[in-house]
């Protein structure tokens, strides 16, 4: 029943494909989400009194930015392997955008312990750490989801060839990643940059 | 325990301070436009309901089948805009002149604290603190006397509204705001907290006396006093746990948790306008405030008959 | 090219029963089959039985609140009772009433209206009925989870806003805002569930024809309500968040105590807030924009005005939400650009109203039940919006905030605006989804029931507010002047009570034994009334041509089609 709706939708009057524009209206959704805790962030800019301050305990994540920013280049590069039916490549691919990914966690995971241990920053030490803490951790978060889902299509890539008749999810799942970096790119400049 | 019937009608159409004047001002004009709009909008509904009802002959024709009309709805667009215009202009002016009034040097400034349910105030230039019932002088054409709050809370969020001297501003913590009434005529006003405030927030009344620039003086000159020692009931008194939350002025009560008490029986209620200042209803309030105002911050002192008497007696002399 | 009789061709057999069995299948198995459903109609009917059964329980809690306030010193209930009574009247209302019942006419109509066989996402839209449902269970059992202060279990208390820091641990103790943070989380997660299928489905499945300036301005509607929803629920997500964050680890977001602001709270809810006030309201035009026309027998007048408004509002309605906080103490700049915005969004809200009048205007209106709750809608919608007018003059506001002048408010734009609407739409498509038709009768006797007890209730409120009553009070002291009017609009519950119960009755009688309907009882226009009452499992055998916006009417008139005009 459900492989009849998606055959009618699929040939319907229209160019758009459905998953195309239900995972748009979560990069919109998102988009607002995300605008909230970095307007958060911004209202507390330079009005914290006491406690660590930005400028104190912040170091550029410039090697953090390379992965992940490396990651898109990597995850398209995936795409168009898997619109080819270039099967190694594209598992190849992926397995790069999950270590860069990985790797993207692994140093914000770094960062936190450096922060909390030795600058004594926590998400209730003042408002500078719960802006930060979430709005960062937000972000941190759906790095995970993402990377989970590439693990799954990993996994599911080393026990057999489907993923070959999944390359529109797969782009999907692209989307969702360039969406994360672009994220990145916001919160890096609000947090790192001009915060500082 | 029932409140004091109030004989005072809070009636926001009948200002009696110049906020509040320019807010009725400008009320009145917005009312006049909404209504003439209401007049013209659902008179012509009336009409069109009534003139084409389907006839109880339908002779199972189509009306003409009319799409649109750019000129009628140019028009219909147009014109609310300028009457959006107008009132913003007007709503514009009205916004500047109540909020921007620049603060006089000389202006007596009083600074009104929410707490959950009662309200503190104090007249940091002329050294006084009392709670729940505020005192200004009149203001009249030849001494304009304005008065200039300044509204904090050391809790919640709370508002100050007494609607025939202005409009309401919040209290809220951490954000302190101004405000600025000029009362015209003497005598009582009774206003409400107005922003939800927690358990109590229907018990949160304010009363603001206006009175004479000679009654102020007095009753600032009353306030400043300490109340005379040695009275029955005081050293009992101090030695409860009172003085944890209470201050009465020249003793060693100087807890300010609660209410200020030096003159407690100066005041018109109790509770912040829960009940009239009496002496049953007082010995009601120490007894156990929770069937007063249940939930005030004010626990059942577990007191005797005895003490609830001498303390009583204590407070009735805190004049 | 088809014409009129091709349609009714339709057979009848095939036609998918909703609830009217026919058959001898045992009770369990039927609700096994509504259990798992994904089908459009079927989460539709639930979402909104669901939100029907959720508006007489808020309903009751108003009832509640009014037998306390109709006399002075009141005891029926005590204080925090009280305070639990009117948080949860407003929650329920908002988020397991409004918002379900839109999801349920998008969910149901969108698909038929555009001639499509289900919805985008199946799976999704049951994904966010049952989320949404387990958000309301959520919220109710905090009346019985745990002990509250007084016993009395630990349902929120801090008003259907949750301002801080009332909301913030020192104050309110206790697990009762925690129930209204995850389920309202969770019933936004399913509204925003349901405003992606709406979105992909009206973009990507609309049948051959038509396209999107054909589509019914009802599909319109909730694609731009849809849009909004994606845009203004993730604040209130991330606020409550942040709340949370607050109260269990400790942040600072609103915590006043530690550094945290209460007004962004604010900032951050009523940017959520306002939105959904127009989220709320918007379904209701749309069933208003699909039934006046058809009632007047005549096309909506100025239907690109109407889409042209109706994206306005949403754009306009994004930046106008501070005036909710005319009185929290921001400069006066802002405080005028919220008026001047707010002012703003009332010239096409006004355009709308003025172009059903147009529609009524030189037709032959029907007054049937539908159109009954449709003109009582343009009469209140009219007060509603002006009294909103008057809260935009902001120093007027700072008189009116507060008081029972903006409960009079607000409810007249949801009861008597959107309510109206919403049982105009029910009236109106109950035949198509059930195959009977509701009754007449019962029909006027609601109406006029439900007009008196409204009005009654709530036109008083206007004056409370007027005399100085500030809302959320649990009782107030005699000699106020508040005796007269809070009594009156306590006698009003009981129209209102009496008018729900004959909507109730009407709606269980007619299941039974309504009139059948046939395809299309009321001579309409758009693809729904092409299929039978109620459609088949895959809604149409064959999608009829579509040319105009009106594709029945094209082919009932093939000599005056609407395609030659539009």
């Amino acid at each position: 029943m459900n492989a009849d709706i998606k055959r009618t939708a699929d040939d319907s009057s229209t160019a758009i494909d459905r998953g195309q524009v239900g995972v748009i209206c979560v990069i919109v959704t998102e988009t607002a989400l995300f605008t909230i805790f970095v307007v958060a962030y911004l209202f507390y800019l330079g009005a914290v009194q006491s406690g660590p301050q930005p400028k104190d305990v912040l170091e550029c994540p410039w090697w953090p930015t390379i992965c992940l920013l490396s990651s898109s280049v990597t995850v398209t590069v995936a795409e168009r392997a898997l619109a080819r039916r270039q099967f190694r490549r594209f598992v190849g691919w992926v397995a790069a955008t999950l270590a860069l990914g990985g790797e993207f966690i692994r140093q914000t995971a770094i960062e936190w312990r450096r922060l909390i241990v030795v600058d004594h920053l926590t998400i209730k030490t003042n408002a500078f750490g719960s802006t930060f803490y979430s709005l960062v951790g937000l972000h941190a978060s759906h790095v995970i989801v993402g990377l989970a889902l590439l693990m799954l299509v990993l996994g599911v890539s080393l026990r057999g060839r489907s993923m070959l008749d999944q390359a529109r999810r797969f782009q999907f799942l692209a989307w969702y990643w360039h969406f994360v970096d672009a994220v990145w790119v916001v919160v890096v400049s609000v947090v790192y940059v001009v915060g500082r | 325990m029932t409140a004091p019937p109030i004989a005072v009608v809070t009636n926001i159409f009948r200002p009696l301070s110049t906020p509040a004047e320019s807010i009725a001002a400008l009320s009145w004009l917005v009312v006049g436009v909404c209504l003439a709009i209401f007049l013209v909008v659902a008179g012509l509904l009336a009409y069109t309901v009534v003139r084409f009802r389907r006839p109880a002959v339908d002779l199972d024709r189509e009306p003409a089948q009319v799409y649109g009309s750019s000129q009628i709805e140019i028009a219909w667009t147009v014109i609310p805009i300028l009457i959006v215009i107008v009132l913003t202009m007007a709503t514009a002016r009205v916004i500047t002149e109540v909020q921007d009034r620049p603060r006089p040097e000389d202006a007596l400034t009083v600074r009104v604290i929410g707490h959950q349910w009662w309200w503190e105030i104090r007249y940091p230039s002329l050294g006084v603190v009392t709670a729940n019932e505020l005192h200004i002088p009149v203001s009249t054409s030849s001494n304009q006397r304005p008065t200039f709050l300044q509204l904090d809370s050391v809790d919640v969020a709370h508002s100050f509204w007494v609607p025939q001297l202005a409009g309401k501003t919040d209290l809220i913590p951490n954000h302190p705001n101004w405000m600025w009434i000029e009362p015209k005529v003497e005598g009582t006003y009774i206003g409400n907290c107005a922003e939800f405030c927690g358990l109590q927030h229907a018990n949160m009344l304010i009363r603001v006396v206006v009175e004479s620039e000679d009654a102020f003086s007095q009753w600032i000159a009353h306030q400043k006093t300490n109340p005379p020692a040695g009275q029955p009931g005081e050293k009992l008194f101090l030695g409860l746990s009172c003085v944890n939350c209470h201050t009465v002025a020249g003793t060693s009560a100087k807890g300010t948790f609660g209410p200020d008490l030096t003159h407690l029986m100066s005041r018109q209620t109790l509770g912040s306008g829960v009940m009239s200042n009496t002496s049953d209803n007082l010995r009601h309030w120490i007894r156990d405030p929770q069937t007063v105002k249940p939930g005030n911050l004010m626990p059942n002192m577990q007191l005797s008959d005895r003490e609830v008497d001498q303390v009583r007696d204590y407070l009735m002399t805190l004049e | 090219m088809q014409n009129v009789a091709a349609i009714e061709t339709i057979p009848t057999n095939v036609s998918a029963d909703l609830g009217v069995r026919t058959t001898t299948e045992p009770v369990t198995a039927t609700l096994h089959e509504w259990l798992i459903t994904v089908d459009h109609k079927r989460l539709g009917v639930m979402y909104i039985a669901t939100a029907l059964m959720f508006f007489v329980v808020g309903g009751v809690l108003a009832a509640v609140m009014r037998a306390q306030l109709a006399f002075p010193n009141g005891t029926v209930v005590p204080p925090d009772v009280f305070n639990r009574l009117f948080t949860m009247h407003g929650t329920t209302m908002v988020f397991l009433v409004g918002m379900p019942f839109l999801a349920g006419l998008a969910n149901y109509l969108v698909p038929l209206m555009i001639g499509a066989r289900d919805m985008a996402f199946p799976r999704l839209n049951a994904f966010g009925y049952w989320i949404f449902l387990f958000g309301g269970v959520l919220l109710y059992f905090s009346y019985v989870g745990g002990e509250g202060l007084a016993g009395r279990g630990t349902a929120p208390d801090v008003g259907w806003f949750a301002y801080s820091p009332l909301t913030e641990h020192p104050f309110s103790r206790g697990t009762s805002t925690d129930y209204w943070i995850l389920s309202i989380t969770l019933t936004g997660l399913g509204s925003i569930s349901s405003a992606i299928n709406v979105i992909a489905t009206t973009l990507t499945m609309r049948c051959k024809g038509m396209t999107l300036g054909r589509m019914p301005l009802f599909v319109w509607l909730l694609f731009v309500v849809s849009g909004m929803v994606l845009v203004a629920l993730p604040p209130l997500t991330a606020a409550q968040v942040m709340l949370l964050l607050d109260r269990y680890l400790g942040a600072h977001f609103f915590d006043t105590q530690g550094g945290g602001s209460a007004i962004l709270w604010q900032h951050f809810f009523w940017i959520f807030g306002h939105p959904e006030v127009y989220i709320l309201i918007l379904p209701g035009f749309a069933c208003a924009s699909e039934i006046i026309p058809v009632f007047s027998r005549k096309p909506m007048f100025g239907r690109a005005a109407m889409l042209g408004a109706t994206v306005s509002i949403a754009f306009i309605g994004l930046g106008v939400w501070a005036h909710h906080m005319f009185t929290v103490g921001m400069s006066s700049q802002s405080n005028i650009f919220f008026v001047i915005s707010t002012m703003l969004v009332g010239v096409p809200t006004g355009i709308k109203l003025f172009n059903w009048i147009a529609t009524m205007y030189g037709g032959r209106i029907w007054f049937a039940t539908p159109m009954l709750f449709c003109t009582g809608f343009l009469f209140q919608f009219l007060v509603a919006g002006l009294t909103g007018i008057m809260m935009a003059a902001a120093p007027f506001d700072w008189q009116l905030s507060d008081s029972y002048f903006v409960v009079a408010h607000f409810h007249y734009v949801l009861l008597g605006g959107l309510l109206f609407t919403l049982f105009a739409g029910i009236y109106y498509w109950f035949p198509k989804a059930t195959g009977r038709m509701l009754d007449e009768r019962l029909g006027r006797w609601h109406f006029w029931l439900l007009v008196i007890g409204f009005h009654l209730t709530f036109d008083t409120l206007h004056f409370a507010g007027i005399l100085g009553m500030p809302r959320r009070i649990y009782t107030y002291a005699p000699g106020r002047g508040w005796e007269g009017v809070n009594l009156v609009s306590s006698i009003g519950v009981v129209f209102q009570g009496v008018a729900t119960l004959c909507f109730i009755w009407n709606v269980v009688r007619s299941l039974r034994r309504g009139a059948i309907a046939g395809n299309d009882p009321w001579d309409a226009w758009t693809l729904e009334w092409a299929t039978t009452s109620p459609p088949p499992e895959y809604n149409f055998a064959t999608v009829p041509e579509v040319r105009s916006s009106r594709p029945l009417w094209d082919l009932k008139h093939p000599d005056d089609p609407d395609w030659k005009f539009e």
